[in-house]
């Protein structure tokens, strides 16, 4: 029985070199066209008249406070994120309860709704016309076109991204290691510290860079509730959309190559953590 | 890693709430939420602006900018961006704005000189070198192959002046009839082939994307893009007849938070009927209305053509339902 199984895995990888050295080319080159071409692409403009031009370019007021603002909205929105998302797993995953399926599909809302349906309706609650504008206006508070409003979006869009890679990580390990710690005598935080934490570190740290990466890149619902106000209310996707369309393709490629190389970074961190620890992730991991 | 990450953390978003805090709390502010093409000229009225005003004795002003299609940000305001001014690209967009919401009154284009248009300026051809297509006037625009673009008339304020220049150019040419002209448009919008939002998307879909054998525009959009992407790229032509396009400017009483803020607001709009200001206008390829303080180079860039103007269609008040509300005559056409 193992024989012949065996027999005919040899089988299907026996097929003539020409065919095998033709798939390996047609997957490498179609990733080469529709992956690395626009982003050498990208770099190649930003670099078109030299990298002190595009270094200056980062350099100036505007172009600065919108690299603060999209980092700021990113270091608040992923914390955020991550303890929700670890939160919402945690009751997922150790507890009973009625909902739990809503809860699971409310958790995946922002995955399904447009991004620019997601601006609209922060407008509709709490634009000046929307339900909680007049109550706003009224105690001057500032949400859609201002800074709370670019963070609520953020928060909404990114919202999944670490329940989502946590949640089937606590199902698979149930909750028998967290009742042995507890019988011990373990505190709530102390089990949470030495065993919940070890158990989905990893699955932890690829949701928090996955969030990172969106957080940083999300373009349609903030562009709904910016405003689009130069140095005040401008994210980095924002200002390269402005600066392409006031003609200054180099700084706009500029502001472009450097969220790649935000986002590329997060990529490598990504794959650094999965090479090193591939064994474990294989452990925790399973989908 | 951690102890690493973490000072990094913290000066990032010291960083980040410094420079968000910082601007917000010196000097009085000013918020104009502009329309697309407006971007190059606001840009430098906004340095003569604030230099102006402190040697006037006043406290330095700081001036932000919004820019984005008419309609969408005639939008957003009514939805609470906090505009001091709007400078818009025509007075339905602020009559919107005016009629749901109680801080503008609706007689607010009274309140500065010419309908409150600071500047004006028509609409042009812009088509590849060479003009490939001989396009010449309207009538060449529905010719066998020929692709126009023009932003949606629905989200941009150009779009809405194209629409009513080319509409202009048809009734003119048959003798008044409106079925004729109907006619026209349905066939000018067959041959478009995208509807951008604003139009400055509609400028980089023609000039960068290379859509299009045709892009109708503001003029001062189209000499904006033989500047920068290079005049022997595209050529300018000039139709028989077309529109006085008035883009106005209004104050937004409700958005004043001081009475400095107010004043600074004021002579804000006021002083873009200063001849330095008009000379600038012109310099950005806007047709002013003093000339005085403007460089003749400048001036001897403006084609002497026959314009229309929106009184002819009743004002915008009775143009926009009428043409552009919904189910008016654009959506019928662009129905077929």
């Amino acid at each position: 029985m193992s024989g012949s199984a065996l027999a005919s895995a040899s089988a299907a990888i026996t097929e003539p070199r020409p065919w095998r050295l033709l798939l390996t080319l047609s997957a490498v080159a179609l990733a080469a066209l529709l992956l690395l071409a626009p982003i050498a692409a990208v770099f190649a403009e930003a670099l078109r008249e030299g990298p002190l031009t595009a270094l200056r370019s980062l350099g100036a007021p505007d172009a600065v406070s919108a690299i603060l603002l999209t980092l700021g909205i990113a270091l608040v929105a992923v914390p955020v994120n991550a303890a929700a998302g670890i939160a919402a797993a945690w009751a997922i995953a150790k507890f009973d309860f009625r909902g739990k399926a809503a809860l699971v599909t409310l958790i995946d809302l922002p995955f399904s709704v447009s991004p620019v349906v997601a601006g609209l309706a922060l407008v509709l609650l709490y634009g000046a016309n929307g339900l909680f504008g007049g109550w706003l206006a009224a105690h001057e508070l500032k949400i859609v076109f201002a800074l709370p409003g670019i963070l609520l979006a953020t928060l909404f869009i990114t919202f999944p991204f670490v329940a989502r890679e946590l949640i089937p990580v606590m199902v698979e390990q149930g909750r028998a290691e967290e009742e042995a710690a507890l019988t011990l005598g373990a505190s709530g935080w102390h089990m949470f510290r030495t065993v919940t934490l070890p158990n989905i570190r990893w699955a932890l740290l690829y949701g928090v860079l996955l969030c990172n990466a969106r957080a940083m890149g999300e373009f349609g619902a903030v562009a709904v509730v910016s405003g689009k106000i130069r140095g005040q209310t401008t994210t980095m996707p924002i200002m390269i959309e402005m600066l392409y369309n006031e003609y200054l393709s180099v700084a706009a490629f500029s502001m472009a190559a450097l969220l790649a190389v935000l986002a590329l970074v997060t990529l490598a961190l990504k794959s650094l953590l999965e090479w090193r620890h591939a064994g474990l992730l294989a452990a925790t991991r399973r989908h | 890693m951690n102890e690493h990450a973490n000072p990094l953390c913290a000066a990032l978003l010291a960083g980040a709430v410094l420079a968000l805090g910082g601007a917000a709390a010196a000097e009085t502010r000013i918020l104009n939420v502009s329309y697309d093409p407006t971007r190059e000229f606001y840009r430098d009225y906004n340095q003569l602006f604030a230099t102006w005003w402190q040697e006037q004795g006043h406290e330095p002003v700081a001036i932000e900018q919004s820019h984005g299609g008419s309609g969408a940000q005639a939008r957003a305001v009514i939805d609470g961006l906090g505009a001091q001014v709007v400078t818009l690209a025509l007075a339905s967009d602020i009559d919107a704005i005016a009629a749901r919401s109680d801080d503008l009154s609706p007689d607010w284009q009274a309140a500065l000189p010419h309908n409150s248009a600071p500047y004006t300026s028509t609409i042009v051809f812009l088509v590849r070198a060479g003009n490939p297509k001989g396009i010449r006037d309207w009538g060449d625009l529905t010719a066998k192959g020929v692709q126009v673009v023009t932003p949606n008339p629905k989200t941009s304020g150009g779009a809405r002046w194209n629409f009513l220049a080319a509409w202009a150019w048809a009734l003119r040419g048959n003798g008044g009839d409106e079925e004729a002209a109907r006619s026209y448009m349905a066939e000018l919008f067959a041959h478009v082939p995208v509807l951008d939002t604003g139009a400055r998307g509609a400028t980089t879909t023609f000039a960068q994307r290379g859509v299009g054998d045709v892009l109708l525009a503001w003029e001062n959009e189209a000499f904006l893009a033989l500047e920068e992407l290079g005049p022997d790229r595209f050529d300018i032509v000039v139709p028989s007849v077309s529109i006085l396009a008035e883009p106005p400017v209004a104050l937004m009483p409700g958005n004043q938070g001081s009475e400095e803020q107010r004043a600074a607001s004021q002579a804000y709009l006021e002083h873009l009927y200063s001849p330095a200001a008009q000379a600038l206008a012109a310099r950005h390829y806007y047709r002013a209305w003093d000339t005085s303080a403007a460089a003749a180079e400048d001036l001897a860039r403006f084609p002497d053509l026959e314009l229309v103007t929106i009184a002819e269609f009743g004002g915008w008040a009775e143009a926009q339902p009428r043409f552009f509300g919904d189910g008016g005559i654009f959506d019928q056409i662009y129905e077929e």
